[in-house]
């Protein structure tokens, strides 16, 4: 059992959602990252997911660029990242994290795949989801990683037909990733409605929780949402105000409005 | 050389979309389901007789081929040594090779019912190439372009817009190629049902690196058959040249010689300011390692962490940090050869060939021609070298006046 199965079965108990909570490492420097990472269980995050910056990042809409660009000029990288993970398990071995990003920095980095998976479980990492690696490519980083003890979560998305259904939730684990709209990071909002039939039929395929991300942005928004799946995801939205340079209690209050939001389906 | 172990050069790539360990299909789920429907319908087309059949007649009556095979003279004079010869792929409509493969693209996206053609472009051509087709035959065209190239390459923004394309200046990363190709991404992710990707080169997921070189091909199989025409039954070149930044120019030439021991094959990188540590290249095979980005694996210029680099290049067509997969592993299978030389012996070399035979040869084979420059002196006077003219260079007079010091804006 991973920290991740730990907190879908503790909630599952009672009926109640995963608030997941999207933001990037070292954005905009190591230190404010850490702080607002800190204050994420006690805003009612469920599970952490810290994006990992990337000079590249194909998925991702304007928001998240600009993080990435400002966590990479304050020295980010996958290396500074886990080095946040360390810091963090110093004082909190129970919330889950899950890596976000791309697969070239894991690849390329000194020491590649084989360091970063000994680092990521050293460090207390508990799952990855990497963009760019579909099922085809599974033997790259998915099976080495799980082998290791890592959830390997992977994106549904709007056409991941039937067909494709088998092989995408084949080797996930943890829960899979249900990508409400075609599209980057930040974009329009997710419908409940339309997402509800996808969430239920990629459940019933993975017999995995399914949480919802992609264009979720209010408390309103994540209630809606959360309430038609396991859970659900909010990253540019939160990005957008460290983006801004909020105090970090203003932007606490403003996750734990969305957890509230979410908690409440 | 790997003779020994591989008996053919020209069988990938394999299932996956490698070659050796390059290639392959490295994006995310939204855009897999349509790749597998592109790789689909194009093997398909590739045994359809009628698609070769329209791609022949495009060719010979649209685009004006087969492009001459031209010995060049007083360009071999000047050199003493190897008797040289141009393809002519320059003289083609629109001005370079690439429409040879947009023209490949754009009948595969019709049979897909696909009415939303979007494009990446550096130095225009691939962006002119696939506003032109998209007019021909009335399609939606959305050309990506960095804002630094649109300044650079203002005559064929204005072609584009000429065209009926819209082109969308894009400002992320440092506003060239590489960035283009992000945000096309972007867009086709967004857009993935009524979209269709034309990728301008031998890069990005699978099949694109083995399609676009497919539709490219016809440069290296046209020159095969005019140089036998002109040196006598059975006469292979002893060597082919040809400037890379992705690469499809260079592969479209050299794939048909692969197999053939007797010819030397050399892609010639952009050097910039010089293939050093302060990284202001764009030679990803002779200064980068392997890496992941773009839908494939290959060579990038990128740092100890992963993080992409921004090149040099007086080129806008050939600043990427990339290059197409099937060249990095033909480099390191040994059978072709990868140099570079700097923005400033290219553009000794596209002023010579202006001088000497009357051809304004763009600036990306001026790179090509550069390397021919240094290494022709020094072969023998029956060494016949192809050198792929892949584009001319009109849309280029603006970079070489500035960079010799000449005013031409009014």
């Amino acid at each position: 059992m991973s920290r991740i199965d730990d907190t879908f079965a503790r909630l599952s108990e009672t009926g109640g959602k995963a608030f997941v909570a999207y933001m990037m490492g070292c954005d905009p420097d190591f230190d404010t990252s850490l702080q607002i990472m800190r204050g994420l269980p006690g805003a009612g995050v469920d599970i952490i997911e810290l994006g990992m910056p990337f000079t590249d990042p194909m998925a991702d809409g304007a928001t998240i660029q600009a993080a990435g660009q400002r966590a990479l000029a304050a020295g980010g990288s996958v290396s500074r990242v886990l080095d946040m993970v360390r810091a963090f398990r110093r004082d909190d071995d129970a919330t889950p994290i899950v890596l976000m990003g791309y697969y070239n920095p894991i690849y390329a980095r000194q020491g590649g795949v084989d360091r970063f998976i000994t680092e990521a479980v050293e460090a207390g990492v508990d799952g990855l989801i990497v963009v760019d690696l579909p099922p085809e490519e599974d033997a790259e980083l998915c099976l080495p990683a799980r082998e290791a003890g890592l959830n390997f979560i992977r994106l549904a998305t709007p056409t991941t037909d039937d067909r494709r259904l088998p092989a995408v939730v084949r080797n996930t684990s943890g829960f899979v990733y249900y990508v409400s709209v075609t599209g980057i990071t930040g974009g329009p909002a997710a419908n409940a409605a339309e997402v509800a039939p996808e969430v239920a039929r990629i459940r019933a395929a993975a017999k995995l929780p399914v949480v919802v991300g992609f264009g979720i942005s209010t408390p309103e928004a994540a209630q809606a949402v959360a309430g038609v799946a396991d859970g659900c995801v909010v990253g540019s939205a939160i990005v957008k105000l460290i983006g801004e340079g909020r105090p970090v209690p203003e932007i606490l209050s403003f996750v734990a409005d969305l957890a509230q939001g979410a908690h409440s389906a | 050389m790997a003779e020994d172990l591989i008996n053919s050069f020209m069988t990938g790539p394999d299932e996956q979309g490698r070659f050796g360990i390059f290639g392959g299909r490295f994006v995310s789920e939204t855009l897999m389901p349509l790749i597998l429907d592109l790789e689909a319908e194009y093997e398909r087309a590739k045994d359809d007789a009628s698609f070769w059949a329209e791609m022949d007649d495009l060719w010979k009556h649209y685009v004006g081929r087969p492009s001459p095979l031209y010995f060049a003279p007083r360009l071999t004079e000047e050199l003493g040594g190897a008797k040289i010869y141009l393809k002519r792929e320059e003289l083609n409509h629109t001005g370079s090779h690439k429409i040879n493969n947009v023209l490949g693209q754009i009948l595969l996206a019709r049979r897909m019912g696909k009415t939303r053609i979007i494009a990446e472009t550096g130095a225009g051509q691939h962006g002119v190439a696939t506003a032109t087709v998209c007019a021909r035959f009335g399609l939606k065209c959305i050309v990506y372009m960095g804002a630094h190239d649109v300044e650079r390459q203002a005559p064929n923004v204005f072609r584009m817009r000429l065209l009926g394309a819209e082109v969308v200046p894009v400002t992320s990363g440092r506003g060239t190629l590489k960035d283009a190709m992000n945000d096309a991404l972007r867009d086709w992710v967004t857009n993935v049902r009524d979209t269709f990707y034309c990728i301008g080169t031998v890069a990005g997921p699978h099949p694109y690196p083995a399609m676009v070189r497919d539709f490219q091909c016809i440069i290296g199989r046209e020159t095969r058959r005019q140089l036998a025409e002109q040196e006598g039954e059975g006469r292979l070149p002893d060597s082919v040249v040809a400037a890379i930044g992705g690469g499809s120019n260079a592969m479209g030439l050299f794939h048909p010689f692969l197999d053939e021991p007797s010819v030397r094959i050399i892609g010639v990188e952009a050097g910039g300011k010089g293939v050093d540590e302060r990284m202001q290249h764009c030679a990803s095979l002779t200064g980068g390692r392997p890496g992941v980005l773009h839908g494939n694996r290959t060579y990038l210029l990128q740092d100890g962490e992963g993080q992409i680099l921004e090149g040099h290049s007086i080129s806008a067509g050939l600043d990427y940090p990339g290059i197409g997969p099937e060249h990095a592993w033909l480099k390191e299978q040994g059978r072709a050869e990868y140099v570079s030389v700097t923005d400033d012996e290219a553009l000794a070399a596209f002023q010579t060939l202006c001088r000497l035979e009357g051809i304004i040869p763009a600036l990306e084979p001026s790179h090509a021609l550069a390397h021919v420059v240094k290494i022709a002196p020094d072969l023998p006077r029956d060494h016949i070298m192809v050198v792929n003219l892949s584009g001319r260079g009109d849309k280029d007079i603006f970079t070489v006046a500035k960079h010799l010091g000449v005013d031409i804006r009014t």
